[in-house]
């Protein structure tokens, strides 16, 4: 567009300005890639390209705020930002999560969008999350972007995987942009593309304002910032805004849009991205799919799609320097502020002392909450073996929900109810066989197998949630050499025959090590932890026999043999300073021993005995 | 050997006056360590040489003197209140019977010219088996030593080649009865157990042994081994399996057995004595936290609640002695409630025990009902170890100081 570029940049952005651009103006897209598929460092050539940040202010992921999203080259929360394109239009680019324990968030994501770039890696083709979100994304009509990054690889085959990316979409390979987001090479044209494909915002700009959020964090200066997407009306600054689902009322501090940093407006329009400020501090006040309208004339039906963030793993957090439990506290009342998904309550542990049992949305999310307390707020923390939460049916027709083993229900069970979800695996062919052993192992049934090319299969299977939380994601990657990838979605309930095991240690219950499994692995789990107890709690002056039971049924023990001798034999040459450091040193150790009953367990111990069974987590950080 | 930490000691070596208080009144023994060996022994983590040759002030020939330039400090040191008499001398090593008896015997001299000896003192000096013979016990006797404390360790040849030691399996044994002819009441045999290869009835003939010598004292050591030392090196390597703590305790069991069946009777953890005068003064001076000065290089002293050590090598030792500076290295001013610890540390380890006063009674109830602490004992108002107690001694002690 030759003409436009000699007019005056001034005069090109007026026509765009946030607040007074035409809906026939705008784009509003999202990019759905896999965690290290480039799609932040794309966001930065995006941002480049289009000017809104300079070359000199540019950074690495730009867009990504939080320490560990740039560290881990993942992206937890959304965001939006604002960019002006060759003078006549505004791309709103909504940057999506990447991770399947946040898909109520991509969804909203995808709800503010009128389109999708699909990005992959041309050397590793797509994956199952990827896919997942593809498919939620067709779901909602949404016009897809497909576009093969990375292309600059040696070890690129953008040949192959537009092949299967048609395959997937029905489209033809040659419909697949190839881009590099690290050279730039096809960033242009994919921007054009979007403006040439994105249909721009339809809304009533007559009708009461009506905005959808799709994501809300908490700033230690700002309160808590909501990020929305205007459907229908206008928002203006110093109105008074409401939440359809809470019928909040909150003043209106500030409007205004993201290029790249919030920036004031007038207000926002029909089909406009854009964040709100009122000052309130818990994103609780905010959340993900509600909407917003204006309390001067208030829409009274609400977008559609809004759910309450329902927590589907569990696991205890405890300190383990006991004197840091009010820490703890106050660390998870400030992570609270910006993590609407995070439940917690205080829990008392015999073994670990006071903590929290917490809920998340997944693994990865309590890893990010754990590596945040801990980094964040110089925490050293001790989480139990993540569990999912269970119905309990006893026979006087009682129910319980139970969402910590050791409060699991003392009468006669009737039923057991767990979380069931839909697992989809892509793999290799190769390892197909390896995929169907684990997802066998682990009581999954098979729905259905498809070949999305020669030499990729796609398997579908419903499996228990605690199955794939328990180490699931480790074991697929070490079966596979690494090239399977995972989804999984909510997929109801089922009645299972699943038994509470605990760990005693001289006849007494170590709460921290209850585990709620499957009769038919309730043997396996208990030998294994009696095993490694066994090899990790020093010989005390006694005999410590450790026994796993079912109920008052003991199905494997163990023996920790009666120390017999413990005194050294003299003192060399009268150093006694030496002997005495020596005790010194014990004392303190003897104060970090957590008393279980009489016996003293280090708390390496436990830690090791818990990350053991923990490794599920491990694997879902970068690279995953 | 690795010292402590701890806070310098200043160059005139000079105590604070919290600690000279009252020492004048307290006993006194005085240490002397002797750091040579004609050969060093594979288990062996003590601040020993085998040159003969260390530089000046650091020879055998030159050695006697450099003690006794110690001693002057140690007399400058607690001038205002010097102890009234020495009443234990030990002269250990390293191997002390390496220097000339003259020597030793101008030490002992030294300690009696500086301080005074006590009339009944203890002068005990370590020897290994086959460094002494008829005459040179008779000449120590002579010199005014009281005590002969042998290294015997095993009666097992097999046993003493995993040692490194080169006396024969019956020298020491001979020369406990050496020692006694030369006019020795007291004469001890040490004995080591838990050596790789070491079998239960190893160590039943080396107790044996020990008994019909006709000695007064046995001690019985169970075998560390000490990083650093040769014998680590060779348990890393593979080419020695690591003593076993289980057999540990079968052979100290083993020990109280013979021993008492023979008429001894344990007074501290690793030491059993045939009758009360029997029993080494010198090493119930330092589980009972008495007061005394270590001469030599690496050697620990305490008086009146403060510990300090020496320099380690015996030619810095010299060296700070010629230049008129003290050879402490570091020393720690123990707190009132160090020194408590300690009482119990050191006094649950003898037989006479520690006063149940003051002690916990929660975990004084369990150790007694777990069978470590003696009941009658704590009857009459002592915390005493059970022979199980014994084997478990720092267990109970760390149980009645962290509660």
């Amino acid at each position: 567009m030759p003409a436009i570029a000699d007019e005056p940049r001034a005069a090109r952005e007026g026509a765009v300005d946030p607040g007074a651009t035409d809906p026939t103006q705008i784009r509003n897209f999202c990019i759905i890639a896999h965690i290290d598929h480039g799609k932040s460092t794309l966001a930065d050539r995006m941002l480049q390209l289009t000017g809104v940040v300079e070359a000199r202010r540019m950074r690495d992921q730009y867009l990504d705020r939080m320490d560990i999203e740039r560290e881990r080259g993942i992206t937890i929360k959304s965001q939006a930002v604002r960019m002006p394109w060759r003078g006549t239009h505004v791309l709103n680019m909504i940057d999506t999560p990447g991770h399947v324990d946040f898909t109520y968030e991509v969804s909203r994501s995808l709800a503010a969008c009128e389109g999708a770039v699909l990005l992959v890696d041309a050397a590793q083709g797509i994956e199952a999350q990827t896919m997942a979100n593809l498919y939620l994304a067709m779901e909602n009509d949404l016009p897809i972007i497909p576009v093969l990054n990375k292309i600059d690889l040696p070890a690129a085959q953008p040949d192959k995987y537009a092949e299967e990316l048609a395959h997937l979409m029905g489209i033809d390979p040659s419909d697949c942009l190839r881009v590099s987001g690290k050279t730039g090479a096809g960033v242009e044209p994919l921007l054009d593309e979007i403006v040439r494909r994105v249909p721009a915002p339809v809304g009533d700009a007559e009708a009461p304002a009506r905005a959808m959020i799709f994501d809300s964090i908490y700033d230690v200066y700002r309160g808590v910032v909501t990020y929305v997407r205007v459907v229908d009306g206008r928002i203006e600054p110093r109105e008074h805004i409401r939440m359809l689902s809470t019928r909040a009322t909150h003043e209106l501090l500030e409007i205004g849009v993201i290029s790249p940093e919030p920036t004031p407006s007038p207000g926002l329009g029909v089909g406009e991205v854009g964040y709100l400020m009122t000052g309130v501090k818990d994103v609780r006040q905010s959340r993900v799919g509600d909407t917003v309208t204006i309390s001067s004339r208030p829409a009274t039906e609400a977008l559609p799609g809004y759910q309450d963030p329902k927590p589907m793993v569990y696991s205890g957090l405890f300190p383990i320097d006991g004197s840091d439990y009010p820490a703890l506290r106050d660390a998870l009342d400030r992570l609270k502020l910006n993590d609407a998904a995070l439940v917690y309550e205080p829990e008392t542990s015999t073994a670990l002392g006071f903590g929290f049992r917490c809920g998340f949305l997944g693994l990865l999310h309590l890893e990010i909450v754990r590596e945040r307390l801990e980094r964040e707020f110089d925490l050293d923390l001790i989480s139990t073996a993540p569990n999912v939460v269970y119905r309990v049916q006893l026979d006087d027709g009682s129910e319980h929900e139970v969402t910590n083993p050791s409060e699991y229900p003392t009468g006669k069970v009737a039923a057991v109810y767990e979380p069931v979800v839909k697992a989809t695996v892509l793999t290799p062919s190769d390892h197909v066989g390896a995929v169907m052993d684990i997802c066998q192992s682990r009581r999954g049934s098979l729905l259905g197998m498809d070949y999305l090319s020669a030499d990729r299969v796609e398997l579908r299977y419903t499996m228990p949630l605690a199955e794939i939380i328990y180490d699931f994601f480790d074991q697929l990657k070490s079966r596979t050499r690494g090239y399977a990838s995972l989804d999984y979605e909510p997929s109801g309930e089922q009645a299972a025959d699943l038994v509470k095991v605990d760990i005693l240690l001289q006849g007494e219950v170590v709460d921290a090590f209850s585990a709620i499994v499957h009769r038919d692995k309730s043997h396996k789990y208990g030998v294994s932890i009696a095993e490694k107890l066994r090899q990790l709690i020093p010989r005390q002056h006694f005999e410590v026999p450790i026994q796993a039971a079912v109920g008052n049924r003991v199905i494997a023990r163990e023996n920790i043999r009666a120390i017999r001798k413990d005194v050294l034999a003299k003192c060399y040459g009268g150093d006694i300073t030496r002997k005495r450091k020596l005790l010194e040193r014990q004392k303190e150790g003897k104060k970090r021993m957590k008393m279980v009953g009489r016996v003293e367990v280090p708390q390496e111990a436990f830690i090791a005995a818990l990350s053991a069974s923990d490794t599920a987590s491990k694997g879902s950080g970068k690279k995953a | 050997m690795r010292l402590p930490e701890g806070e310098p000691v200043p160059d005139d070596g000079a105590l604070p006056a919290v600690a000279r208080a009252g020492a004048g009144a307290r006993g006194f023994g005085i240490y002397v360590h002797v750091p040579f060996c004609a050969s060093r022994c594979g288990y062996c983590d003590f601040n020993t040489y085998t040159a003969a040759e260390l530089g000046p002030g650091a020879a055998v020939g030159s050695y006697a003197d450099t003690v006794l330039a110690e001693l002057a400090l140690a007399r400058q040191v607690l001038d205002d209140r010097p102890p009234a008499r020495v009443d234990t001398v030990f002269v250990g090593g390293g191997t002390p019977t390496l220097l000339p008896t003259d020597d030793l015997a101008r030490i002992l001299d030294g300690i009696d010219t500086t301080f005074g000896l006590a009339a009944d003192a203890e002068v005990t000096t370590e020897a290994n088996p086959e460094s002494v013979d008829p005459a040179s016990l008779k000449a120590l006797r002579a010199a005014g030593f009281t005590r002969v404390s042998l290294g015997m360790q095993s009666a097992a040849p097999h046993v003493l080649a995993v040692l490194d030691r080169r006396h024969t399996a019956g020298r020491a044994a001979a020369a406990a009865g050496e020692a006694r002819e030369a006019g020795f009441d007291h004469v001890n045999l040490d004995l080591i157990y838990g050596t790789p290869g070491e079998t239960a009835d190893d160590f039943a003939a080396s107790l044996a042994a020990a008994v019909d010598a006709g000695v007064d004292h046995v001690s019985a050591y169970a075998l560390i081994v000490e990083d650093g030392t040769a014998m680590a090196a060779r348990v890393r390597r593979g080419e020695l399996p690591a003593p076993d703590d289980d057999v540990a305790a079968a052979r100290y069991l083993a020990a109280e057995a013979a021993l008492s069946a023979a008429g001894f009777g344990w007074y501290e953890v690793s030491n059993w004595a045939r009758s009360t005068a029997g029993r080494c003064r010198h090493n119930l001076l330092y589980w009972r936290g008495g007061d005394w000065w270590g001469l030599g290089p690496g050697a620990h002293s305490h008086v009146g609640g403060v510990r300090w050590w020496n320099v380690k090598h015996p030619a810095t030792y010299a060296a700070r002695l010629a230049a008129g500076v003290s050879p402490g290295l570091g020393r720690e001013m123990l707190t009132a409630s160090q020194r408590r610890d300690e009482e119990i540390m050191l006094g649950i380890r003898l037989a006479e025990g520690v006063p149940v006063a003051g002690l916990p009674s929660g975990p004084v109830d369990r150790l007694l009902a777990d069978g470590l602490l003696d009941r009658s004992a704590y009857e009459r108002g002592r915390v005493v170890l059970t022979l199980r107690g014994r084997l478990l001694g720092d267990a109970v002690t760390r149980t009645l100081l962290t509660e």
